[in-house]
């Protein structure tokens, strides 16, 4: 079956192509079973193809098909061809995985929606190019998927293109992200430049000789290839396209804006980690801005009353926490934050969709409240992914994140550390905020929903289920050794990213101290949050007033919207305005329409001369006559 | 002999009013007439050069010539006719659609 590993997107890709052509003709059960059923039936596939890598050899866990080649020009060459190793096969399994499951919970949940056909295509696409992108041997093919998902998510942004927001939204997503794609697109071309080729082996084995580690050329490629990934993942300053994409439907604020599209810019980190690990400067830079912004946005969410937006700003502040792991070298951790945010996050959009769903389209938290009773299911999930989030022990965003904590202590970086830890209490208390509001306290929802307030459907309940199975769960593949586990997580990754025994500074109860250190921090987020919302209701609104200030920086994004439209989009709004009305209008069309108006105009008096009386061309013609005989006398 | 500036003046004499019969008239049947006329000064001119340098090849190129006249008179009135029929005149002022 590891033979076979181009089906897996394949499959997704003709679900694409059938529900996107026939869709609307095959009704929609149909067009539901061939959409889950492509991304269930790659789902299996990738498990197979995933235990039979298991079952090679440690050193042999990496695994070449080339399918096709797609382009030979000179010594240009590049294969439609994957490459399997345990990096991409965790991946795999995450995007395989968690997208079925949010396949099936969309059936449910556009079930009315009129452009039922078209959702499930464009979900299919978007599984196909993620499927490409993690599984590409080359760089063109990564980025042909990146591009790719950029597209898909274009497209679910704006999928309910009527309404003003969605649209611009969506825009707002793409032309960001290709600011960051531009800088992507230089840095595969400074590879090629600089290697001759875009193959991950071929680039990759060549790098210790060809690059001078901490030199100008590969911090370049680094900081470039970075740049994707601060567009594509969602870091400061490229990240205000995600709290906006909300406005797509919430399976794909699942989908595309928590478990997978986000996370690319991770996933490219880590596969070029031997790059990264040459250029000191980036990996110090990445280190720092996924810190900065783990906490910038993880202060944001802590004002937000949109229960989307909440979960949008803590998704960019958890990329933060796995931007983190990756700059203090790391990667194994941010790869498994990777896996267990997949779970829990997913399962935090699903569920406040299920909430939306029971709500009527209700957003705002202040007007919920009370839940707990009435939508069991929900409630009960929705607590196992707030607490795997909030890194309580035993669930798994304890694991993973106390596993890229602790890398960064150990690794000296205190300050970093200390960021990520406050950042940590921030986290558990915003999530159980957006828990009490939601769920606990007394119901503050609209007279006219109260009375037909209901649980989901099961199509919708049983993927919160297993999410939120995985998410308690989730975490017990690397329990770091200290707490008696083996860390197999990063065993297994060792393949790709190297057996690097990790210089310990420290000793196993330092590591407890900085665990329980940050267990007491998420412990005392949680407790600030109950008091500020189920013991003292009132207490928010009075620091409200008396912070007036800082809270409205907050609940306004700190400006960054109002400031980017300033600086950046009005100025260039009104350089585009000057090229289309002064050069557009005036000198181009003005040239053209210029000439074409002399030409008219020498034309009217051209035209004179034809009067249509046959006698004056006679005229014309005995004038010539005569003119030709004057000139050959009176030569 | 009458000398051949005779006839050269009197075939140069005849192709002007054929010239000033085609600019001036209107009546469609006259400027077809005027048009003859030019022919046969040119005709005239040919003959007259002929005989002058003692060939007989132009009296035969002339006689060719009144063939080939008689043809074209043949589809010339052809067209007049359609072009009465048309325009229920023999105007050509009434036929000034070749223009812009």
């Amino acid at each position: 079956m590891i033979d076979n590993i181009w089906l897996v997107p394949l499959l997704p890709l003709l679900g694409f192509l059938i529900n996107g052509i026939f869709g609307r003709k095959l009704g929609k059960n149909l067009v539901s079973w061939i959409g889950c059923g492509s991304v269930g039936l790659s789902f299996l596939i990738s498990v197979k193809v995933f235990f039979e890598l298991l079952s090679l050899p440690a050193e042999q866990r990496i695994f070449e098909k080339i399918v096709f080649p797609w382009i030979y020009s000179g010594f240009f060459k590049v294969n439609i061809s994957f490459l399997l190793d345990p990096l991409s096969g965790v991946m795999l399994l995450v995007v395989t995985g968690v997208g079925f499951l949010i396949h099936v919970y969309s059936v449910g949940y556009m079930y009315e929606d009129n452009g039922f056909s078209r959702f499930f295509s464009f979900l299919n696409l978007f599984i196909f190019s993620m499927l490409m992108l993690v599984l590409a041997n080359n760089f063109l093919l990564l980025y042909l998927g990146w591009e790719a998902v950029g597209l898909c998510s274009y497209l679910l942004i704006g999928f309910w293109y009527e309404k003003k927001s969605a649209s611009d939204a969506a825009k707002k997503a793409f032309i960001v992200n290709r600011i960051g794609d531009f800088g992507f697109a230089l840095g595969v071309m400074l590879i090629f430049w600089t290697f001759g080729g875009l193959n991950y082996t071929e680039v990759f084995q060549q790098a210790p000789s060809i690059l001078v580690a901490g030199g100008g050329l590969v911090t370049a490629i680094t900081l470039l290839l970075f740049m994707g990934a601060v567009g594509k993942s969602a870091q400061i300053p490229l990240y205000v396209w995600l709290p906006d994409a909300m406005e797509g439907p919430t399976p794909v604020s699942a989908l595309i804006h928590a478990a997978t599209m986000v996370t690319a810019g991770v996933y490219m980190m880590a596969r070029c980690h031997i790059l990264y690990e040459l250029a000191p400067f980036t990996l110090g830079l990445v280190a720092v801005i996924g810190a900065v912004t783990a906490i910038y946005t993880a202060s944001i969410a802590m004002v937000q009353n949109d229960i989307k937006r909440v979960l949008a700003y803590s998704t960019i502040s958890q990329l933060g926490y796995m931007f983190l792991g990756c700059g203090v070298g790391a990667f194994a951790a941010g790869i498994f934050h990777l896996m267990t945010h997949a779970f829990f996050k997913a399962l935090l959009f699903l569920g406040a969709g299920s909430v939306m769903h029971a709500l009527s389209g209700e957003l705002n938290m202040q007007k919920m409240g009370g839940l707990k009773g009435k939508i069991p299911v929900t409630f009960w999930t929705v607590f196992a992914a707030v607490l795997a989030i909030s890194g309580i022990p035993l669930f798994s965003g304890f694991f993973s994140k106390d596993e890229i904590l602790w890398k960064a202590f150990s690794q000296g970086n205190l300050l970093l550390w200390l960021i990520g830890v406050i950042c940590a209490g921030m986290t558990a208390f915003y999530m159980f905020r957006l828990l009490f509001l939601t769920f606990f306290g007394k119901s503050r929802v609209d007279e006219s929903i109260k009375s037909h307030i209901h649980e989901s459907p099961k199509i919708m309940t049983v993927p919160l289920m297993i999410l939120a199975i995985l998410s308690v769960l989730g975490g017990y593949v690397g329990i770091p050794k200290s707490l008696g586990g083996g860390n197999n997580f990063e065993h297994f990754l060792s393949s790709v990213f190297g057996e690097k025994e990790m210089i310990i500074h420290h000793s196993a109860f330092t590591e407890y101290i900085v665990m329980i250190i940050s267990i007491g921090v998420a412990l005392a987020g949680i407790f600030f949050a109950y008091r500020f919302y189920i013991s003292k209701p009132e207490l928010p609104k009075s620091l409200a007033e008396k912070y007036n200030f800082p809270y409205r920086v907050l609940l306004n994004k700190y400006y960054v919207d109002e400031f980017y439209f300033k600086i950046i989009v009005n100025p260039l709004l009104k350089f585009a305005t000057f090229l289309w009305q002064f050069i557009d209008i005036r000198i181009i069309d003005g040239t053209a329409n210029g000439l074409a108006g002399m030409v008219n105009w020498f034309g009217g008096i051209g035209r004179k001369i034809q009067t249509g009386y046959v006698r004056n061309y006679a005229l014309g013609m005995v004038l010539g006559v005569i003119l030709v005989l004057a000139y050959f006398i009176l030569k | 002999m009458v000398p051949v500036s005779y006839y050269i003046l009197l075939s140069g004499v005849l192709f002007s009013i054929g010239v000033l019969g085609f600019l001036i008239r209107r009546n469609v049947i006259v400027v077809f007439m005027s048009v003859e006329l030019m022919l046969n000064a040119a005709n005239l001119a040919i003959i007259a050069f002929a005989r002058n340098i003692g060939s007989l090849t132009g009296q035969v190129i002339v006689f060719l010539v009144m063939t080939v006249a008689a043809a074209e008179v043949g589809v010339g009135l052809a067209i007049i006719m359609m072009f009465y029929r048309n325009k229920k005149s023999v105007n050509v002022d009434d036929g000034n659609l070749m223009k812009w």
